[in-house]
């Protein structure tokens, strides 16, 4: 007789149904493994250490731990799971932290926290996972997957402000039919309160804020730390052609940036400056007005299709977001040879940023993405 | 096996405390006073400390005034290897931490294949040189190799250097002796000797004096400043006194660690048992598995109940890999699938009958086994 299908939709009972959730030390995760535990599942929690705590804080020596692995420890203990911290310093360190720096060097915009996902934790954990003997592997994320006619779904999480699907877009196929997102259907404040109901101490834990090893923001110093010397000063010019100042490094700028760019206005001339592209061979920084900024095509590269059956050269309508903060905009989408995509912007886009993900949606549904190679007007 | 289902084989991280040490520890509680103080009270705690002192000596055949206890083998290793700044250090590529670093900038005497050290290089290392303080363990913690030890005395004996034997994983699996050793100086610690964590001592041989790493009052005859831990020395003065027993039982224990290492390679061939070809303790096995890491099959044997471990656990649980398999020259991918699986006095058949059905069957969801 087959039991039916429990939360996490295995036709046995929660019991006998292992789950490693990734915990962070956050409140996310936190309440991801102590809903699962009251759930009944064999839930194991694994933390990974992913960068030395001691250098990041600029304190080198302090052994293994920082604060968030403490917090999740404290976690699984209190919700009564087994928990394990993995060393995954020098993959990380590799596939994130090394692609970031160069990435950032080739006068593009990384977003580790993809890359980490696509690299290390849906891929390292993921398969640690299933050598443990569990049948799934469940985050905090706020997203949502729903059973579809062909296997797993990716859809946007129920609270808008919460949504982390962008961040998701690299996720295969196979990964998604073992993750499992259980906060996808909740708010924040429901998750806080959830948390308070545990009796976790990370309750009140304050969200993490932008790149975890990057903790002061200051992405630049941290691209000079891993590559001294290559951070190179060179001109800010006009997209006219004229040399308007001169920068120390492309590093320090993203496209689509218009603060901070240290040439002042220019007089004469009414309109703001915004950088308009980074040539990080000739060390140029490229400025001129918002207009200039307007792209109708967008080239994508490294593409994740977890949508319909597409042909090559077949058009599909679709909504795009090209930055975490943007909200979705009407495209049509094309898969060419290989695993790129041309994307064509019903209304022009403006700040399209190389290096960004650029994730392809219809409706709520996530149907794939890819990183943004290139744009044209 | 535990009374709560669980199976214990980790007895090199620290070996479950024997029922005559918890006694001994219980009847101590209710000791009053301070082993320095003049009056009655003093004088019983006294009594019971040095007891305990003529008891861990007499483990390694010393002179019960030789024996200093400390905090345990760590601050042993630290006052043998830093208690003589006018020597210069010379240790082992497999010492424990403690001792690699107490002395970081030390040479280091490099070991073979199966993780013996090459008696050759440190007659180099110390030709030509100041006075010398070579470190060389008895036991090695991972592999449960025995070290040339009594050899590398006498090699070191006639260059002038003293010898220091961290001896923590060799008490109550092999006889012990200062002299027969040619040690001048010997680290025991009670925890793995089921006694109770956090006390250990460093024997001196004759006319062998390290400088004192703690100071403050004239405790443990000056070399040691700090009120004595009195539970904790009564307890490795009651393991010490049963170690005898433990090694009256070393041919048992090694038929079973042998029956399990040879059920686990028949069973699963492509694992093999690290430093197999040396003489080794019998309570030991370095079980590598290549193709799986050791920090997956330590969870792995964890979720199913087995505590084994890998490599040497850091404070946040976080495993490195082994310095030692790697000076034995394996690579990262073979030093990172060991195991180590340890036993002791109360370990049985069906232990290790329950390790190998986990082990077996993880290594064939693994796809590492038939």
């Amino acid at each position: 007789m087959n039991s039916p299908l429990n939360s996490l939709g295995f036709s046995k009972p929660a019991k006998d149904t292992r789950v490693v959730v990734a915990m962070s030390g956050g409140v996310d995760s936190s309440v991801t493994a102590a809903l699962l535990r009251e759930e009944g599942y064999d839930v194991v929690g694994v933390t990974l250490q992913l960068y030395d705590h001691g250098l990041a804080v600029q304190k080198p020596g302090a052994c293994c731990a920082g604060q968030d692995i403490y917090d999740a420890r404290q976690v699984a203990d209190r919700i009564g799971i087994p928990h394990y911290v993995l060393d995954y310093e020098s993959r990380f360190g590799q596939d994130v932290i090394d692609d970031f720096a160069d990435t950032y060097l080739r006068g593009e915009t990384p977003i580790p926290c993809v890359r980490c996902n696509q690299r290390v934790k849906f891929r390292d954990l993921l398969n640690t996972a299933r050598d443990l003997g569990a049948e799934a592997l469940a985050t905090g994320h706020y997203v949502r997957r729903l059973g579809g006619e062909r296997g797993a779904e990716l859809h946007r999480a129920v609270d808008p402000a919460r949504d982390q699907s962008y961040f998701l877009f690299a996720t295969t196929q196979e990964q998604l039919d073992f993750l499992r997102f259980p906060l996808g259907g909740l708010t924040k404040p429901e998750t806080r309160a959830l948390a308070e109901r545990y009796g976790l101490e990370v309750a009140a834990k304050p969200d993490s804020q932008d790149i975890c090893f990057v903790p002061d923001g200051s992405y630049a110093d941290v691209v000079a730390k891993l590559r001294p010397g290559a951070i190179e000063p060179g001109e800010i010019v006009h997209v006219d052609g004229r040399v308007l100042g001169r920068h120390e490094g492309i590093v320090h700028y993203t496209v689509g940036q218009r603060k901070g760019l240290g040439i002042g206005g220019i007089k004469g001339e009414g309109e703001p400056l915004f950088v308009i592209g980074l040539d990080a061979p000739a060390r140029r920084v490229v400025v001129g007005p918002r207009r200039q900024l307007a792209r109708a095509r967008v080239l994508v590269r490294e593409v994740n299709w977890l949508g319909p059956a597409l042909d090559a050269g077949e058009e599909l309508a679709v909504e795009v977001k090209l930055r975490s903060a943007q909200p979705p905009a009407a495209a049509t989408l094309r898969l060419t040879d290989g695993d790129g995509a041309v994307v064509t912007l019903a209304e022009p886009q403006y700040g399209v940023a190389p290096g960004q993900a650029c994730v392809v949606y219809r409706g709520d549904r996530v149907l794939g993405g890819g990183w943004i190679a290139g744009a044209e007007a | 096996m535990g009374s709560d289902g669980r199976v214990y084989l980790d007895y090199n991280a620290s070996a479950p405390l024997k029922p005559g040490v918890k006694a001994a520890v219980v009847a101590a509680l209710d000791l009053v006073g301070n082993p320095s103080s003049v009056h009655g009270h003093g004088r019983a705690v006294r009594r019971a400390v040095e007891d305990a002192r003529a008891k861990v000596a007499a483990l390694a055949g010393a002179a019960p005034t030789r024996a200093v206890f400390t905090a345990g083998g760590t601050e042993a290793n630290n006052l043998a290897l830093r208690g003589f700044p006018g020597r210069r250090p010379i240790v082992s590529a497999v010492e424990h931490d403690s001792v690699l670093a107490a002395v970081p900038d030390a040479p280091r005497i490099p070991v073979d294949s199966q993780g013996r050290a090459d008696l050759d290089a440190l007659e180099r290392l110390l030709a030509g040189g100041g006075p010398a303080l070579v470190s060389l363990m008895l036991v090695n913690n991972e592999t449960g190799v025995i070290q040339p030890v009594a050899e590398a005395a006498r090699i070191a004996h006639a260059h002038g250097a003293l010898l220091h034997c961290d001896a923590v994983q060799a008490a109550g699996r092999l006889p012990l002796a200062l002299a027969d050793l040619g040690a001048d100086l010997l680290t025991l610690s009670a925890h793995k000797i089921g006694g109770p964590a956090g006390v250990g001592a460093l024997l001196l041989g004759e006319g062998v004096e390290p400088e004192p790493l703690l100071r403050g009052g004239g405790q443990e005859r000056r070399r040691r400043a700090g009120t004595e831990n009195l539970l904790g020395i009564v307890g490795f003065g009651a393991a010490a006194a049963l170690a005898a027993e433990d090694v009256a039982a070393a041919p048992d224990r090694a038929a079973l660690r042998d029956s399990l290492e040879m059920r686990a390679l028949d069973a699963v061939p492509v694992a093999r048992v690290m430093g197999a070809g040396a003489a080794r303790v019998g309570t030991v096995s370095c079980l590598a598995l290549p193709g799986a890491s050791g920090e997956t099959q330590v969870m792995a044997l964890d979720l199913a109940g087995i505590a084994v471990s890998a490599g040497s656990a850091c404070s946040s649980g976080k495993v490195k890999a082994s310095h030692v398999l790697r000076a034995m020259g394996a690579d990262d991918s073979l030093a990172g699938s060991a195991l180590r699986i340890s036993l002791g006095w109360g370990s049985t058949a069906e232990d290790v009958g329950r390790f190998l059905a986990a082990w077996i069957a993880m290594a064939r969801r693994l796809g590492l086994a038939q």
